[in-house]
């Protein structure tokens, strides 16, 4: 289901927490972290995220089934085979540079992998461990 | 170097003459191959759908076929590839508007699946079934693993590289 409201609300969350409010979507990983992070309340871990990331969640995808344990490199979707860019942001510098799209896949590749949206907790400590993911 | 500019502009000449007198369209592949196949495709297409998939020419369905996976994206074939509405309504007009014509455009596959048109089987109808499920292949759904040139709606047989 599309929820349009929670979702521009959560955008607009995101972009003022971040300061982005006049640089539309635009955004450093670091700023969408942030805004997470803020939004949660509690400290992301790098460590939790890594976890969240690499088991699966009651059904039969993790994260880790498209984007690799270790997602510094191209994945492959696991359901079409289609190559899928790395996701850390170190490696491929396209990545969690907008808030919407962002916002997109992580509603629906939740949707996926946990059977509902993630919490902003869950986001930020993924992130934050992405981040942690260096050359 | 007007000599090549010639040269390639009179094969264009004699291919579209021959496919005409064939009495077909110059995109027409001679065993009814996919016909819209080079439709230039839309750019939200391309990074709305072509992320998770290949590009699927709007040719290879029926416009009632696309109007039903746009309506259901939060479920689609078991994913959630949902779209805000508005990006959802641009998709559906330009897919509605390349749509197949002609006899494919007569009847919606079963699931709205491309790989299970009537065409579809007609023209796979070599490979064997233990070929789908190599793992370089994975599903039927996988043009480019064969189509090497799926990616640019070229689906010629002479590009296909059946991968081991």
């Amino acid at each position: 289901m599309n929820h349009p409201l929670f979702l521009r609300s959560t955008l607009a969350a995101l972009a003022c927490a971040a300061g982005l409010a006049h640089a539309a979507f635009a955004a450093s990983p670091a700023d969408l972290l942030s805004a997470y992070g803020a939004q949660a309340g509690a400290a992301p871990q790098a460590a939790r995220g890594q976890q969240f990331f690499n088991v699966t969640h009651g059904r039969e995808w993790s994260c880790a089934s498209c984007h690799g344990a270790v997602p510094v490199q191209a994945g492959r979707h696991a359901g079409t085979g289609k190559p899928i860019a790395a996701m850390a942001p170190a490696f491929n510098h396209e990545r969690l540079t907008d808030a919407a799209k962002t916002e997109k896949w992580f509603r629906r590749n939740c949707n996926d992998v946990v059977g509902r949206e993630c919490t902003a907790a869950e986001k930020a400590d993924v992130l934050s461990w992405l981040l942690t993911l260096k050359p | 170097m007007p000599n090549d500019r010639s040269r390639s502009s009179s094969l264009a000449t004699w291919t579209l003459a021959f496919a005409a007198g064939m009495g077909m369209g110059p995109w027409v592949w001679a065993d009814d191959g996919p016909r819209a196949a080079q439709v230039p495709l839309l750019p939200s297409y391309k990074t709305e759908c072509a992320a998770c998939h290949v590009a699927y020419p709007p040719g290879m369905l029926p416009a009632s076929s696309w109007q039903r996976l746009v309506t259901h994206l939060p479920n689609h074939f078991g994913t959630d590839a949902s779209l805000d509405p508005a990006a959802a309504k641009e998709l559906a007009t330009w897919l509605g508007a390349n749509a197949a014509t002609g006899r494919r455009a007569v009847e919606s596959p079963p699931d709205d699946r491309i790989t299970r048109s009537a065409w579809f089987t007609r023209q796979h109808d070599e490979v064997p079934a233990a070929t789908w499920k190599r793992a370089s292949i994975k599903s039927a759904s996988n043009c480019a693993a064969c189509h090497t040139g799926a990616d640019r709606g070229d689906f010629n047989e002479h590009t296909v590289r059946i991968p081991r």
